[in-house]
C-alpha cells in the first residue's frame, strides 16, 4: 500500500524520516471497534429502564464507529485523514464511557432516578426539545454578546485613558478601586429595579462584569509599555495621537487579550444568574426551569450546550488574539 | 568623560553643527537632585563623527537624551545648526543600545516608522525599500523582529534612521551587545553609510578601540580628546 507524501525529499536532497510522513495509528482503529462495540451493547442488550431511542443511540454510535474505521483506512491514502489519529484516544474513552453509563442506567437500572439519566433520555432532550433550546441558545448568545460587547468596549477605553492621562486617571482610578472588585450580581436588585426591563438590567450586568477587569489589564498593558518605544518614535516625529493609537495600544494588546479572557469567564458567570433571575428565554433560564420539573436529562442537555457555547466564544476570543498578535513568540494555544 | 573628534566626511553639507553651552543636568531622587553633567560644554562640526568615551554612569547616554530634545536641561543649551533644541525633531534621530523595534511591526513597517508618523508614507515608500537594500535587509522585510539576529535587528533599527535622511545621528552604545563579529561588520558599515551620507554622528561608547577606530581613524585621525 502506497503512502502520500506531504514531503519533498528532492527539494533539498534530504531524507525524508518516519515520523514526517503521518500515518494513522491502530488506535484510530480501536476507536472505530469500540463505538461499534459500545453501539452493540445499546442495540442487542434489553433496556430495564423504560426508555426511548435506543435504536437513535444505537445506530449513532455505530455510524461514528464505522466513520472511524473507515477514516483508518483512508488515512493510509490520505495524509490529512491520517491526523484525525490524534484524537483516537479520547474517542476510544468515549466509547467505553458511553458503554458504562448505557449499562449502569438504561441496561441495569442501578442508579436512581431523575438524577442519573440515560444516555438516550439525554438523546430525546435534544430530538424532542431542540426548538425550545435553539431558541434559549439564541437568546443567551444575544444577551451575552450585547453585555460583552458592550463591556469590552468601555473597558477598553477606559483602560487606555487611564494609562494614558493622568487628569483622567484621577477621576477613573478611584471610581475603579471602589466598584470593580465588587461582583457585578452584587449589583442584581439594584440593576433590576432602576433598568427599564431585566433585558437591559442583564446586560447592564454582564457589561460590568467585563469591564472591569478589561479595564485593569488595558491600564496596566498601557502603563507598562517601555518608555523607550516612546521615545523613539518621538524622535521620529510622532504626535500624541500617533504614539496612543500606534505604540500604546499595539504594545498593550497581549495585556488587553488577558482582560478580555477574564472578562468574557466573568461575562458567563453572571449571564447565567440574570438568565435565572430576569429572562423568559435563554440558557440560564432553561436551566432553573427544567430544574423546577425535576427534569434532569434536560438540565444536563442544557449543561452540554451550554459548555460548547462558552468553549466556542474563549476559541473565536482566541483566534481572534491569535490574528492580531501573529507576531508574539510562545503563545497559549487553546 | 573623553570624547575623540572629529572626523570630516566626505559630503559633510549634509551633516548638521552640534553646540552644548554649558548644559548641567540632575534627576530627582529621593526629593534630591542627584547631578548627572555638570558644565559640559562641546563644539561638534557639520559632518563630524564623535565618539563620547567613558565610563558606565557618568552621564554619556544623559547628554545624548538631551541632545536629541528627549529631555531638557536643568541649566546651560543645547543648538544644533544654531537653533536650540527644546523638543525632539527627526533630523536628529537616536538609536539605542537596544534595538527597541516594535515587536508587532516588520521590519519593513519599522523602517517605516517616521515616515508614516509624520504622514509622509505614501510617497515614502521607495525610501524605505532602498534603505533596507542599503543595509542588507532585502530578503527580511516581512520578517518580525523576534525572528531576526541581534546584528539584523540593529541593522532595521539603523534602516529606521536613515530612512528620515537624520542630519545628526545619536548613536547610544548601539553595538553594544553585538558579538565581536557582528559588531566589527556593523562598525564598518556604519563608517561607510557616513562617508556616503556626511551626516554628523555622536556616539556613547565605553570601547576606547571602537572609538578611536570609528571616529578617528576614518577620517583625518584622532583629534581632540577631552576629559570632563
Amino acid at each position: 500500500m502506497s503512502v502520500v507524501s506531504t514531503v519533498n525529499p528532492a527539494a533539498a536532497d534530504y531524507t525524508v524520516l518516519d515520523e514526517d510522513v503521518p500515518r494513522p495509528g491502530k488506535l484510530l482503529a480501536c476507536a472505530g471497534l469500540a463505538w461499534l462495540a459500545s453501539a452493540a451493547v445499546v442495540l442487542a442488550w434489553p433496556d430495564a429502564q423504560e426508555v426511548a431511542r435506543t435504536g437513535l443511540l444505537g445506530t449513532l454510535a455505530a455510524g461514528l464507529g464505522g466513520l472511524l474505521l473507515l477514516s483508518w483506512a483512508l488515512g493510509w491514502i490520505s495524509s490529512r485523514l491520517a491526523r484525525v489519529g490524534h484524537w483516537a484516544p479520547w474517542l476510544a474513552v468515549l466509547a467505553v464511557t458511553l458503554a458504562v453509563w448505557e449499562t449502569l442506567t438504561a441496561k441495569l437500572d442501578l442508579l436512581p432516578l431523575p438524577f442519573f439519566a440515560s444516555p438516550q433520555a439525554f438523546l430525546e432532550v435534544y430530538t424532542d426539545d431542540y426548538p425550545r433550546l435553539l431558541d434559549c441558545l439564541y437568546h443567551s448568545v444575544l444577551l451575552l454578546g450585547k453585555g460583552y460587547l458592550l463591556g469590552s468596549a468601555v473597558g477598553f477605553v477606559s483602560g487606555v485613558a487611564l494609562g494614558w492621562s493622568t487628569r483622567i486617571g484621577y477621576w477613573v482610578h478611584p471610581v475603579l478601586r471602589l466598584i470593580g472588585p465588587l461582583p457585578a450580581t452584587a449589583w442584581i436588585p439594584l440593576a433590576f429595579f432602576v433598568f427599564p426591563s431585566s433585558a437591559s438590567a442583564s446586560v447592564f450586568l454582564i457589561a460590568l462584569a467585563t469591564w472591569f477587569p478589561t479595564t485593569v489589564l488595558t491600564w496596566s498593558g498601557v502603563a507598562s509599555v517601555q518608555t523607550a518605544y516612546y521615545d523613539v518614535a518621538r524622535t521620529l516625529g510622532a504626535s500624541e495621537r500617533f504614539l496612543v493609537l500606534k505604540v500604546a495600544i499595539p504594545a498593550a494588546l497581549p495585556h488587553v487579550f488577558v482582560g478580555l479572557f477574564m472578562g468574557l469567564g466573568s461575562s458567563f458567570a453572571v449571564l447565567v444568574v440574570a438568565e435565572m433571575l430576569g429572562v423568559k428565554s435563554g440558557l440560564g433560564w432553561y436551566l432553573q426551569w427544567s430544574q423546577g420539573w425535576a427534569a434532569y436529562a434536560n438540565m444536563y442537555a442544557d449543561l452540554f450546550i451550554m459548555a460548547l457555547m462558552c468553549s466556542t466564544m474563549i476559541t473565536l476570543l482566541f483566534r481572534l488574539r491569535d490574528h492580531m498578535l501573529a507576531w508574539q513568540k510562545g503563545m497559549v494555544q487553546w | 568623560m573623553v570624547s575623540a573628534a572629529p572626523a570630516l566626511a566626505a559630503g559633510g553639507a549634509a551633516g548638521a553643527a552640534l553646540e552644548v553651552q554649558g548644559v548641567s543636568h540632575g534627576f530627582v531622587l529621593q526629593n534630591e537632585i542627584l547631578p548627572v553633567l555638570h558644565d559640559i560644554t562641546l563644539r561638534v562640526d557639520p559632518g563630524a563623527f564623535v565618539a563620547l568615551l567613558g565610563a558606565s554612569g557618568c552621564g554619556k547616554s544623559t547628554l545624548l537624551r538631551l541632545c536629541a530634545g528627549l529631555d531638557r536641561p536643568r541649566r546651560g543649551q543645547l543648538r544644533m545648526d544654531g537653533v536650540e533644541i527644546t523638543r525632539p525633531h527627526p533630523s536628529r534621530v537616536i538609536m539605542f543600545q537596544d534595538p527597541t523595534l516594535f515587536p508587532w511591526r516588520t521590519v519593513w513597517d519599522n523602517a517605516a516608522l517616521g515616515l508614516e508618523a509624520r504622514g509622509e508614507l505614501r510617497h515614502g515608500r521607495g525610501r524605505v525599500d532602498a534603505v533596507l537594500s542599503l543595509v542588507g535587509l532585502d530578503n527580511f522585510r516581512r520578517a518580525y523582529p523576534h525572528q531576526l539576529s541581534g546584528g539584523m535587528a540593529q541593522r532595521a533599527a539603523l534602516a529606521r534612521a536613515l530612512v528620515n535622511d537624520p542630519r545628526l545621528l545619536l548613536l547610544d552604545e548601539p553595538l553594544g551587545k553585538l558579538d565581536s563579529l557582528t559588531r566589527l561588520a556593523m562598525q564598518g558599515e556604519l563608517t561607510r553609510l557616513w562617508q556616503q551620507r556626511g551626516f554628523t554622528v555622536l556616539m556613547v561608547t565605553h570601547d576606547v578601540e571602537e572609538a578611536l577606530l570609528i571616529a578617528g581613524a576614518r577620517g583625518n585621525g584622532p583629534g581632540v580628546a577631552q576629559e570632563s
